[in-house]
């Protein structure tokens, strides 16, 4: 499940260490009691109409932190994804409205839209990985840069007013649902196997874990630390700007004071709550969908049971720190 | 080569005050009223809540942490200052910086008894603090009592100067001499620089980053009191992104982000650049010349951030190979 450079202690391996396996698979089973515990009490909770709700709720903070993850894997940080979020989500209106310039054919601008929104993010995310890995910049400030800038971008972009439209063959992306499936859940499952897959298989994956384990012996090494770091900084770009589109496909409307607002927080929980390390070196794909899934299921759980917006908060709070930790109390030992 | 290097630190450090003390020669000269006096007592008066949670962390920072909190622990503290004002001044400031207390001393606990990461439990904290909020406010904004003369925190004056300003002012005195005279202060810069060092050479570095994230706390809570007294209202949503503007006034103060070197003044610096150029966006819309809409203010502070860290990165890696070579 999740992914280490560095042997585990095989030690501790041979006997059951309660602490060790709560440590290990605590999120996961966190999630199993959620599950059954809205079994029981939650009505209505064994449908497929919960299930989708839930899905396409935290699809969207799935899909951010599947960047988020590698980046962090690589001992980074972005947090400029809401950002970017905006900006993709206010570039593509509008060029498929025909704002900017005129497109005849539906198709074809809601084609170019999509390119045009998904390549601006790229570049976004890119220029984050140029100042983290060519001017040195710590990723924190580097990525804030873009956190302060870029939802300016969108509010400017759009002289912050609200685009509505009603262009079904982009909405498909948020709201189709062929056999049943949302259309947004495919594509984070797609997303969600491709990322593990980069980084349980590839070179480029063992080159982000070897980065964020240690970027010294790494760059000695051989590996191309920078252009990894680059290459990290892109998909994170990438992944918001896919989360944009949703978002504003989702809602029907683009709105750059609110497209992606706190994502990058929600993302980093979800990252944190799954196991994935933010000092880097090792990165769990899977880890951050059950995290992000777990935080979800958290909060439904308790607002469907009627407790307030501001419980719900503070429930979410002591899971994450709990669950780091957790993890903490495994890795010591 | 001593002295060049000198010149480096120098101009990394003050260059942020060389910049403020240029942008507003430049604004007093471009624009009429720029510094008349009610211009500048409004900025000082408005800016005087980030300049408090700035200052709180910067101090967290120079030790090498964060504190995510501040923006959800000022909007706590309003809320409960202004449940407090129905009592009377004091209650209200108790209880506002009182909930803050609180929050730092969670944060204090999670970081150095727990040694959970500082980004990850001050974003606990962050959400649980908004969370305390919500339900002491439930759900809405809460008016402050206009008869107690609470409301003068945030919008009375002593003599011509705005309280919160002179507020603000007190607090960044006391940090400064807390920096720069005390050994607590010492410690916090040693902290930051070497953090395993500092522990051997038997300073009490936990006691330290404990005080520090009270300290950061109680500020953002203080922040919080003025927040609730100038606008007549503790606001459980307010805050949002206060955290992050705080974390640029601080790097483009000059303080490093990984810790161990900082200043309290250059912060302050930094705090009022950042304000003041949204201010300047305003008189530049007044002369009629360019009409930019409010959302440039973000779009010029980020580009702003960027030079100033593209500098200081640059002014760092020359001061890394002199040192080397």
């Amino acid at each position: 499940m999740s992914e280490t450079l560095s042997p585990a202690s095989a030690k501790t391996a041979r006997f059951f260490d309660p602490l060790d396996f709560l440590a290990r698979y605590g999120t996961l089973v966190a999630l199993a009691l959620l599950i059954v515990f809205n079994l029981i009490f939650t009505r209505n909770f064994a449908t497929l109409q919960t299930l989708n709700v839930n899905l396409t709720q935290v699809c969207t903070i799935v899909i951010v932190a599947i960047g988020m993850t590698m980046v962090i894997g690589t001992g980074g940080i972005d947090l400029s994804v809401g950002s970017i979020m905006a900006i993709s989500g206010a570039l593509a209106p509008l060029i498929f409205l025909g704002t900017i310039f005129p497109v005849g054919n539906i198709g074809v601008s809601v084609t170019l839209a999509i390119a045009v929104a998904l390549l601006a993010a790229t570049l976004l995310g890119l220029f984050n990985g140029w100042l983290v890995a060519k001017m040195r910049i710590q990723p924190i400030i580097a990525t804030l840069v873009l956190f302060i800038a870029g939802r300016g971008i969108a509010q400017v972009l759009t002289n912050g007013n609200l685009q509505v439209f009603r262009v079904p063959e982009f909405q498909w992306i948020g709201l189709g649902r062929p056999f049943g499936i949302p259309v947004q859940v495919m594509i984070m499952v797609v997303m969600i196997v491709v990322a593990a897959w980069i980084l349980r298989r590839t070179v480029l994956g063992r080159q982000i874990l070897a980065t964020g384990g240690n970027e010294k012996a790494a760059g000695l090494a051989g590996i191309p630390v920078d252009r990894i770091k680059l290459t990290v900084y892109g998909i994170s770009g990438f992944c918001a700007g896919v989360a944009g589109l949703v978002v504003i496909a989702i809602n029907s409307a683009s709105d750059a004071n609110l497209v992606g607002l706190g994502m990058e927080l929600d993302a980093i929980a979800a990252v944190a709550v799954g196991g994935t390390l933010l000092v880097g070196g090792k990165a769990t794909i899977i880890g951050t969908l059950i995290g992000a899934l777990t935080i979800q299921l958290v909060r439904y759980t308790l607002l469907s049971n009627g407790l307030p917006e501001g419980a719900a908060l503070m429930v979410q709070a002591a899971i994450i720190a709990g669950a780091v930790w957790l993890q903490q109390q495994g890795r010591v030992r | 080569m001593k002295r060049r290097v000198d010149m480096r630190v120098l101009l990394g450090t003050y260059g942020v005050v060389v910049a403020l003390v240029l942008l507003v020669a430049f604004g007093w000269w471009r624009y009429e009223n720029f510094l008349g006096m009610f211009n500048v007592m409004s900025v000082l008066r408005y800016n005087s809540m980030f300049a408090l949670v700035a200052l709180g962390m910067c101090f967290v920072i120079m030790t090498g942490g964060i504190d995510l909190s501040v923006g959800s622990t000022a909007a706590l503290g309003s809320v409960a200052a202004a449940l407090g004002s129905h009592y009377g001044i004091i209650p209200g400031i108790v209880g506002g910086v009182g909930a803050g207390l609180l929050v730092g001393t969670v944060n204090g606990t999670l970081v150095t008894r727990l040694n959970i990461m500082p980004f990850i439990a001050t974003l606990a904290t962050m959400l649980a603090a908004s969370g305390a909020a919500l339900l002491l406010a439930n759900n809405q904004s809460v008016s402050i009592s206009y008869e107690t003369g609470f409301m003068n925190l945030g919008q009375g004056n002593i003599w011509i100067l705005p309280i919160p300003a002179v507020i603000a002012a007190l607090a960044y005195v006391a940090g400064s001499v807390i920096l720069n005279f005390t050994s607590a202060g010492r410690t916090v810069l040693a902290i930051g620089g070497n953090e395993d060092a500092t522990n051997m050479m038997g300073l009490r570095t936990e006691r330290i980053k404990f005080l520090t994230y009270l300290a950061s706390g109680s500020l953002a809570g203080l922040a919080g009191v003025i927040l609730a007294a100038q606008f007549g209202a503790g606001q459980p949503i307010e805050g949002v992104g206060w955290e992050l503007f705080a974390i640029a006034a601080v790097v483009v103060g000059g303080t490093l982000l990984t810790g161990g070197m900082g200043s309290v003044g250059t912060t302050l610096a930094g705090v009022l650049l950042l304000g003041i150029l949204f201010n300047m966006l305003n008189f530049e819309n007044g002369m009629g010349w360019i009409s930019l809409s409010a959302y440039w203010q973000s779009v010029i502070r980020g580009g702003f951030l960027l030079v100033v860290v593209i500098i200081q990165a640059r002014l760092m890696s020359k001061e890394a190979k002199h040192v080397t070579s």
